[in-house]
């Protein structure tokens, strides 16, 4: 409720600021909650003369749906996981252009190019990314922290005290690292395997939250949360004993990119917005902001030393997290079904 | 107004009938754009097939309500047996939104009944002091419940400081949580109807039962329990209906570890699963029992009044 009325009031006070219309034409983001400084939005309609307008949503799955129910058309640009991604290559929500149409395209570090959800970049390009781990209160626990079992096995001494995240994809996900078995996997076996480990693993759980998955930890209630990295860096500035995990057996990373929308309304001002966020002064002003990295090369140079030098942000070499993998139907429905008996 | 072929002039309540029925008009149009219609829709999408990932496929099919009753087995292919899944989430649902209702009675008669028997102008200093938390927004409240009984809260640390507990609670994330929120968020809800119903009691009433030698359990089961039967009904209504959807209590202070309705059909939506004719199906059928226990309850309001 809360981020429907600020997402509303956003909208209400950028859409007043276009009263002074302007020949630029406009541009309307469906972006993440809390996810831009409005400073930079106010940079880029000075420099371009665009006038914004932007909506919020909270989850991937939300902003499908919505799209899915009428408002696609409505906007230029949205900022989709990288899973989901491909969930709308696939639906045919998004357009595609040549690199030619960007001048900082070559400013995409050459990791995040051939990217299995959108290979070579034909819709989408890198706005921040980062990985889904579990922070622990050392105070509380003095063990080994990297590794899952904290979470699916905890000891007894943390038992209870667990906080997971309220999210399928990010829970099955971590869930099939652990048992070491292949994400979206079609063994009857191994699912039979997944479904009983996650029952098990449910008794020791205090709680399931993502809107509180920082708090939590924080207040102490959690000495275990299952949290997103820079959500990390922010919780470990209020609570010094907290310390980001990166498990043996694999984390999640994921990459938000803002994908050119099928039916743009504003299409030549999606691609100058896209432009924008690829250079490195702008890509560096979301990093400070929301404490996750940019895909975009000399970025990292111009953030601030907080973020630099955050060990959540600076995972240990040789050991990269794995994407989230989009099932394919018969498996999202074994899927869905695990997700209702574990919290039937 | 009533230029009908009857030949009697027309009635002064004939008159304002006709007033009313077109002063009626905007409410009705108001029903049938945001209760009919979308209503209607979610009828229809109950018996399509689903798109996956969200959306509907234009084709009858009643695969919903099969996964909501009938349970084939993780991989769906065993053979069909009672699938309890669902029944028990909205069992629980039910069972919560009703003992937060008696739990409102419980305590709301008395208050309202408290409140209605004082002098008018400390009456109105007590329906003040009702009314007061309820103008900070539901979400505010319920976080601030969830900071007085966390472990490291007032409630807590006071009971540990008077000795009467050694360790601290764990109240936060249970059920009991989930009630207390319940509770404390509907309360007004039964509060003022019951305030309302008992402000019109006339305690000529009670005089007159008591000069007939009725005890005051007597008195309260046979003359003011049937008199301010409106209000109370009218207030476990407005408490049971709104916490059957409620999802901030079961999220904020039950740490949302098990589906309520109103989360399970959200999921269908917003969630991974992305099925909406299920999402249809699950409120269609929440609808219908309502509906069923409300036809109950009118039938035997009518017979008990017939008598």
């Amino acid at each position: 409720m809360r981020k429907i009325l600020l997402s509303s009031l956003v909208a209400t006070s950028l859409s007043l600021g276009a009263s002074t219309a302007s020949a630029e034409g406009n541009l309307s983001i469906y972006h993440w909650f809390d996810y831009i400084p409005q400073e930079l939005l106010d940079k880029f309609s000075e420099e371009t003369g665009v006038t914004v307008t932007m909506d919020t949503y909270d989850s991937n799955e939300a902003m499908l749906a919505s799209l899915k129910a009428g408002k696609l058309g409505s906007y230029d640009v949205a900022v989709p996981g990288d899973y989901m991604v491909q969930v709308m290559v696939n639906e045919g929500l998004l357009d595609t252009f040549e690199s030619s149409e960007l001048s900082n395209f070559d400013n995409i570090e050459a990791q995040w190019m051939d990217v299995s959800f959108d290979p070579g970049r034909q819709s989408s390009i890198p706005y921040q990314y980062g990985t889904t781990g579990f922070m622990v209160d050392t105070a509380a626990y003095d063990g080994d922290i990297n590794s899952l079992s904290l979470v699916f096995d905890p000891p007894e001494e943390l038992s209870g005290q667990i906080n997971v995240l309220d999210s399928q994809g990010e829970l099955l996900a971590l869930a099939s690292m652990y048992l070491d078995i292949p994400q979206c996997t079609t063994d009857r076996d191994q699912l039979k395997q997944l479904n009983s480990m996650l029952k098990e693993a449910k008794t020791h759980w205090a709680s399931f939250g993502s809107d509180t998955a920082k708090e939590v930890l924080v207040s102490g209630e959690a000495k275990v949360g299952m949290i997103y990295n820079g959500f990390g860096l922010r919780a470990r500035d209020e609570r010094a004993s907290l310390q980001y995990a990166f498990p043996k057996e694999g984390y999640v990373l994921w990459m938000d990119n803002v994908v050119l929308l099928k039916d743009a309304p504003n299409r030549e001002n999606a691609l100058k917005f896209m432009d924008f966020l690829l250079e490195p002064e702008n890509a560096a002003a979301i990093t400070d902001f929301a404490n996750y990295i940019a895909g975009v090369e000399g970025a990292m140079a111009l953030a601030s030393d907080a973020v630099k030098q955050a060990p959540e942000l600076n995972p240990p070499a040789g050991q990269p997290g794995q994407f989230i993998e989009t099932c394919e139907q018969s498996v999202q429905e074994i899927y869905d079904r695990i997700w209702v008996e574990l919290k039937k | 107004m009533a230029a009908g072929p009857s030949n009697a002039p027309p009635s002064k309540s004939s008159v304002y009938h006709g007033l009313g029925t077109r002063l009626m008009l905007p409410s009705w149009i108001v029903i049938g754009i945001f209760l009919v219609i979308p209503v209607g829709i979610m009828f229809v999408y109950s018996f399509l097939t689903k798109e996956f990932r969200g959306g509907v496929i234009w084709e009858f099919s009643l695969a919903s309500y099969d996964q909501f009753f009938l349970y084939r087995g993780l991989f769906g292919d065993e053979p069909p047996t009672i699938e309890w899944t669902y029944l028990s989430i909205f069992w629980r649902s039910i069972w919560q939104a009703a003992l937060a209702t008696f739990l409102c009675l419980v305590i709301g008669f008395p208050t309202a009944w408290f409140i209605a028997t004082r002098a008018g102008r400390q009456r109105s200093f007590w329906l003040f002091l009702v009314t007061i938390p309820y103008w900070v927004n539901l979400l505010i409240r319920t976080i601030s419940m969830k900071f007085l009984i966390r472990e490291s809260g007032p409630l807590n640390e006071f009971l540990l400081m008077l000795g009467v507990i050694s360790e601290p609670l764990q109240i936060l994330n249970t059920h009991l949580a989930v009630q207390l929120g319940l509770f404390y968020s509907y309360l007004p809800f039964m509060v003022l109807p019951i305030y309302a119903s008992v402000e019109r009691y006339n305690y000529a009433l009670s005089e007159a039962a008591a000069d007939l030698y009725a005890t005051r359990w007597s008195t309260l089961r046979y003359v003011i329990l049937p008199t301010v039967k409106p209000g109370i009904i009218a207030g476990c209504i407005l408490v049971f209906v709104p916490s059957l959807g409620a999802f901030l209590a079961p999220d904020l202070l039950g740490g949302a570890k098990t589906f309520m309705i109103g989360s399970l059909i959200e999921e269908q939506f917003k969630g991974s699963a992305g099925n909406w004719p299920f999402g249809a199906a699950a409120s269609m059928i929440l609808l219908s029992m309502v509906l069923v226990v409300l036809t109950f309850y009118a039938r035997a309001q009518t017979k008990a009044e017939a008598r």
